[in-house]
Formats: C-alpha cells, sequence, structure tokens
C-alpha cells in the first residue's frame, strides 16, 4: 500500500492524501510522458522530476498508483491542487530515484 | 447497449486543461463497464491525440462513439497539417521545440503509441490542411 511506502520511506505527501490505500506493484522510472504511457503497467509507482500539472492526468491516465518526485523538486501548486482533486498520491523526497528504487526494493523484500 | 457520441473542443496550447477530454472520455467508458484493458488502451490513444491537437495545431475537436462492438475516437483539428505522415509516424520523430521537451512532451511517440493501441487506425493529413486521426477499439465479447 502507498501509505506503508509513504511511512517506511519517509515521503512526504504535498497532495492526494485521498489516494494512501492504493495498491502499487511495481515501479517506474521516466520524465518522457509518451513514454509513461505506453510502458508503465498499471498499478506502478511512477518517479518523475516532472512536476507540472500535467503529470497528474498522466498518471490517472496510466493508472499509477502515486507520483514520487525525488531530489526535493519544487511542485508547482496547480499540480498540488490537482492531485488533492483527483486524489492520486504526490509524494516527494530527497532521495534520487535510483535511492528510491533500492529502497522500494529492499522493503517489497521485508513484506 | 445504446449508442453514445460526445465531443470536446481542444484548444491551441491550452496545458491548463490537457488530459481533460481523455479523462473524461476514461471516465464515460469506465461507466458503461467496459474492460479495463480497452479503457485503458482508448485513454492513452485520445490523451496522445489531445496532445498533438494541444502541441502541435490550431485547435480541434475530439469526438467519442461507443456502440455495441466498439470504442471510436476522432481527432480533427483545423491545421496546419503534417506534410510527411510516414516521417510523423516514426517512434523518435518530433517537431516539439525545447521548451516543449522541457515538460516531456516531444518524446515522438505519440502517433506509435496511437497506432499501438488501437485495432484500427488512420491518420489523413497534408500540409495546410486538417490533421483527421480515427482510432477504433473493438469490444470483445465475453465469451469470444
Ligand atoms: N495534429 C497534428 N497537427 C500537425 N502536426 C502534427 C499533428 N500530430 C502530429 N504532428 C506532427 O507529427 C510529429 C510526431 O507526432 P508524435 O508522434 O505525437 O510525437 P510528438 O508529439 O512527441 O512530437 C509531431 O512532432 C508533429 O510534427
Ligand atoms: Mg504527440
Amino acid at each position: 500500500m502507498v501509505k506503508i511506502l509513504v511511512e517506511e520511506l519517509g515521503l512526504e505527501v504535498v497532495g492526494g492524501a485521498n489516494g494512501l490505500n492504493n495498491k502499487y506493484t511495481g515501479v517506474y522510472i521516466s520524465d518522457l510522458l509518451s513514454w509513461v504511457m505506453a510502458k508503465l503497467q498499471p498499478g506502478s509507482i511512477w518517479i518523475t522530476i516532472q512536476t507540472h500539472v500535467n503529470i497528474v492526468a498522466v498518471a490517472l491516465l496510466a493508472e499509477a498508483a502515486c507520483i514520487i518526485i525525488p531530489e526535493g523538486a519544487a511542485i508547482d501548486e496547480n499540480t498540488i491542487s490537482k492531485a488533492n482533486e483527483e486524489g492520486i498520491p504526490l509524494l516527494r523526497s530527497t532521495l534520487t530515484a535510483y535511492q528510491l528504487a533500492l529502497k522500494i526494493k529492499e522493503l517489497s523484500r521485508l513484506e | 447497449m445504446e449508442n453514445i457520441k460526445i465531443s470536446f473542443d481542444i484548444i491551441q496550447h491550452d496545458f491548463s486543461k490537457a488530459g481533460e477530454a481523455s479523462s473524461n472520455i476514461k471516465k464515460v467508458l469506465k461507466q458503461l463497464g467496459i474492460p479495463s484493458d480497452t479503457v485503458r488502451k482508448a485513454a492513452v490513444a485520445t490523451y496522445e491525440a489531445e496532445m498533438n491537437i494541444i502541441i502541435h495545431s490550431e485547435g480541434g475537436v475530439i469526438e467519442l462513439t461507443v456502440d455495441v462492438d466498439k470504442v471510436k475516437v476522432v481527432a480533427k483539428d483545423k491545421g496546419p497539417g503534417i506534410k510527411d505522415i510516414s516521417l510523423a509516424m516514426k517512434e523518435g520523430y518530433s517537431t516539439a521545440t525545447s521548451e516543449i521537451r522541457e515538460l516531456g512532451f516531444g518524446a515522438g511517440m505519440g502517433l506509435p503509441n496511437m497506432k499501438r493501441c488501437s485495432d484500427c487506425f488512420d491518420i489523413q493529413s497534408s500540409e495546410s490542411s486538417p490533421t483527421i486521426v480515427t482510432m477504433i477499439i473493438y469490444l470483445k465479447k465475453a465469451n469470444d
């Protein structure tokens, strides 16, 4: 569950707290939106450095479990309100995408 | 099932509303009880068509039709059209500006994605004319 991910990895919940009960099945890392649309498996955690409002629609349409913004990047205000509106968890970490992926792998081993 | 027809106006360069037509279409298809993999394909294909109208055209319309055996999405814009369609269809080919690319668009995967998601894909265009993309996804019966 995304909620457990948030707790274990110490992620900041920036928006979309309504969706924290979403289940996740894997991870996909990309900043190119057409690649995400084509390749993200439904239920995946999506890690991206893009922070503009369009990522929320992409996450919804591609059926991501949540969005994680790495390296503490600044997030647009309208991205946050859109994530709240749609209930897609918008999370942030100071870790890099690579470090996040390693930690998520570690977590899945413990579960 | 009754025939359903809905259309959405898409405005040039309006990134704030980008994805609204495809999100709405996804909701409608879900409500109709259409299988989730079909819904996802239609949503992805529509999103790419919607973004192309926003980024590359002077605006247009996306029309959804649902009947007993298929979902049809037609994206039609006001031009400026595509000179070389086979080049535009190539994975990785894009004329998007660097500003657009910085937002994560312009990977040159939109048209190939639309084709991959559709059972039937057709694109009509030429220089200084509208572009019309037609995508059909067939609904399979449960006992097929
Ligand atoms: N509706 C359209 N009107 C004009 N040109 C278009 C349209 N759709 C696509 N194109 C052209 O085809 C190219 C490839 O489109 P696509 O595969 O979606 O990639 P991208 O949108 O990432 O550039 C675009 O860069 C553009 O030059
Ligand atoms: Mg495109």
